[in-house]
């Protein structure tokens, strides 16, 4: 029988997760990566701004405008669109190898969307809330920008950016 | 005035998965390839080794762990990482020695072990700054997840089927079965592959390749080095392409997060997969229209029709009418992937560029039996390392 490989089943020594509460407010909750998306209400994902040439960049870049010819070092940073509609969508249905961290004890698989924003014109991969499958998108569709836990461990609920369908 | 350069000879281990050292593997393509230009390893005047990334310090540093591993001769190495770019990056490297004039006989090797399943970053503590680790870690985005996302698009926007994607992997696994090196060397109906368990909608099990251990060796020489030699069937590297993206990129590459803005500036003419062929193209002074034959890296079933485009093998959108009309199998108008493709070899990154120009090779030289492209006079193959790494090799008879 013609078979690839299976990916790796999910191990990681995750002894010191668990699954994710909702209502468990006595851990801190941060961003699990800095600088990358604001955890106001609402949220905006941050990326910067050559102040000479006015492209934009995501991640951000903050020492460097790596337009060709611009070479400023003049960056800022800038809340991007919060909306955007989707350019292309997929799932996970194995865990990812490390690091990725399951938000549960046990892996469940979670969409993910490469999604368009207009005046950056730029497009931003993140994952889909929970919840929201491939069957519940569509390209074209509009999304808007939302903070969701990523994984929790003993000191914090490191919280992530993911997309989420508009209601309509 | 450059001088020609031309494949000389070629060597190849099968592909398999025996968590064996990767050095055996790519001596034992050395060894092949020196039998088949007439050399002895004495001869080779320089080594462009391709990196391994996943078997530690000797990976780093290929070229001399290959120099070393046939026996210390003094010869001066060179040694590249450029992902699955890597052996078309070493070639180049090799080939410009010899154009230079500073040598007329060099060795290029590339060889892997891989672990099972997904790829994942190289192990170490955590890499914020590094957009390979995070994207496992904040997107879970795996190699696969970017395959589907292009292969939805292809659905969305060509209105290409399942079906068409598995009929990808059928053809490849046929042409697969005449090849004593792939790994897989079965056939497959549509229905077996679109029974596999799904891996990133819509890609299933059998339309991602596998990982793969592997290694391949190409000799090049001088063409005047080669006559001097009686080397019969040389083959002319008319191009090899190593460009890199132009601002903005548009298309989300693997792996990084987002495109480049194009707020302020026009993408550019070409898309970045079409580029890196085109580069090729034009300094082999030849066009879609004059290749025989095509060795593109499906990594996903529906990757092959995005490359067949991309190639200008066809207007975009069509690749899948090619497949369906039998276009793209031996015997078409354009066959591709002649070797069984990723589909029958699974992926030895380092040594798959090096494949593909050993199958151009055999193909040119008429020595591809079940397999053999009738009259085949100029191949194309083509890939694209991650991070940027473009890799096209044009050879004529």
């Amino acid at each position: 029988m013609v078979t690839a490989d299976p990916p790796d089943d999910p191990s990681d020594g995750a002894s010191t997760l668990r699954a994710v509460s909702s209502t468990d407010t006595a851990k801190p909750r941060v961003a699990a990566v800095e600088g990358w998306f604001t955890l106001e209400d609402p949220p905006h994902l941050l990326g910067t701004k050559c102040s000479a040439c006015g492209t934009y960049f995501f991640p951000r870049e903050d020492d460097w405008c790596r337009r060709p010819g611009c070479g400023s070092t003049d960056l800022v940073e800038v809340e991007l669109s919060r909306t955007g509609k989707i350019w292309s969508y997929t799932d996970a249905q194995y865990q990812p190898p490390t690091p990725y961290v399951s938000p549960h004890e046990e892996f469940g698989s979670f969409a993910q969307a490469a999604v368009e924003l207009a005046e950056e014109q730029l497009i931003v991969m993140g994952q889909v809330v929970e919840g929201v499958g491939v069957a519940d998108l569509t390209t074209g569709q509009e999304v808007e920008l939302v903070i969701e836990p990523l994984f929790e461990d003993d000191e914090a609920v490191h919280l992530v950016w993911k997309w989420k369908p508009v209601a309509s | 005035m450059s001088r020609d350069v031309v494949v000389a000879g070629v060597g190849m281990h099968p592909w398999g998965k025996w968590g064996r050292n990767f050095v055996e593997y790519g001596r034992a393509a050395v060894a092949d390839a020196l039998e088949d230009s007439g050399l002895d390893w004495r001869d080779v005047e320089f080594v462009s080794g391709a990196d391994t990334i996943r078997n530690g310090y000797p990976g780093f540093i290929a070229g001399a762990t290959f120099a070393q591993a046939m026996g210390w001769t003094g010869v001066p190495v060179a040694s590249s990482y450029a992902a699955c770019a890597s052996g078309a990056t070493a070639m180049s490297v090799a080939r410009d020695r010899i154009r230079a004039g500073a040598c007329e006989i060099a060795l290029v090797v590339g060889a892997d072990t891989t672990p099972k399943g997904f790829f994942k970053p190289v192990e170490g503590a955590d890499r914020f700054t590094d957009p390979d680790w995070l994207r496992f870690r904040l997107l879970g985005a795996t190699n696969p997840t970017y395959f589907a996302l292009y292969a939805r698009r292809r659905m969305d926007l060509y209105g290409a089927t399942d079906e068409d994607f598995a009929q990808v992997k059928v053809k490849n696994a046929k042409h697969g079965l005449a090849n004593p090196r792939a790994r897989y060397r079965k056939e497959v109906t549509i229905e077996e592959v679109l029974a596999s368990p799904m891996v990133a909608d819509p890609l299933r099990l059998l339309e991602i390749c596998a990982t793969s251990d592997g290694g391949a060796a190409v000799i090049l020489m001088s063409l005047d080095e080669a006559e001097r030699r009686g080397v019969a069937d040389s083959l002319k590297v008319a191009a090899i392409s190593t460009v890199t993206p132009t601002y903005p990129n548009t298309v989300l590459d693997l792996p990084e997060f987002a495109t480049d803005s194009a707020a302020v500036s026009a993408a550019p003419e070409l898309p970045y997969r079409a580029a890196i062929s085109a580069a090729a193209y034009e300094e082999a002074g030849v066009g879609p229209d004059d290749i025989d034959l095509a060795e593109v890296y499906d990594l996903s079933t529906a990757l092959e029709l995005d490359w067949v485009e991309s190639l200008g093998l066809c207007k975009e959108g069509e690749a899948e009418q090619l497949v369906r009309a039998g276009e793209t199998s031996i015997g078409g108008r354009i066959p591709v992937n002649t070797s069984g493709g990723l589909s029958s070899f699974g992926e030895a990154i380092p040594a798959q560029a090096l494949a593909q120009v050993c199958e151009l090779t055999w193909q040119l030289r008429g020595q591809a039996g079940d397999r053999q492209v009738d009259g085949a006079r100029v191949g194309i193959t083509a890939n694209q390392g991650l991070f940027g790494h473009g890799s096209s090799v044009i050879l004529t008879r």
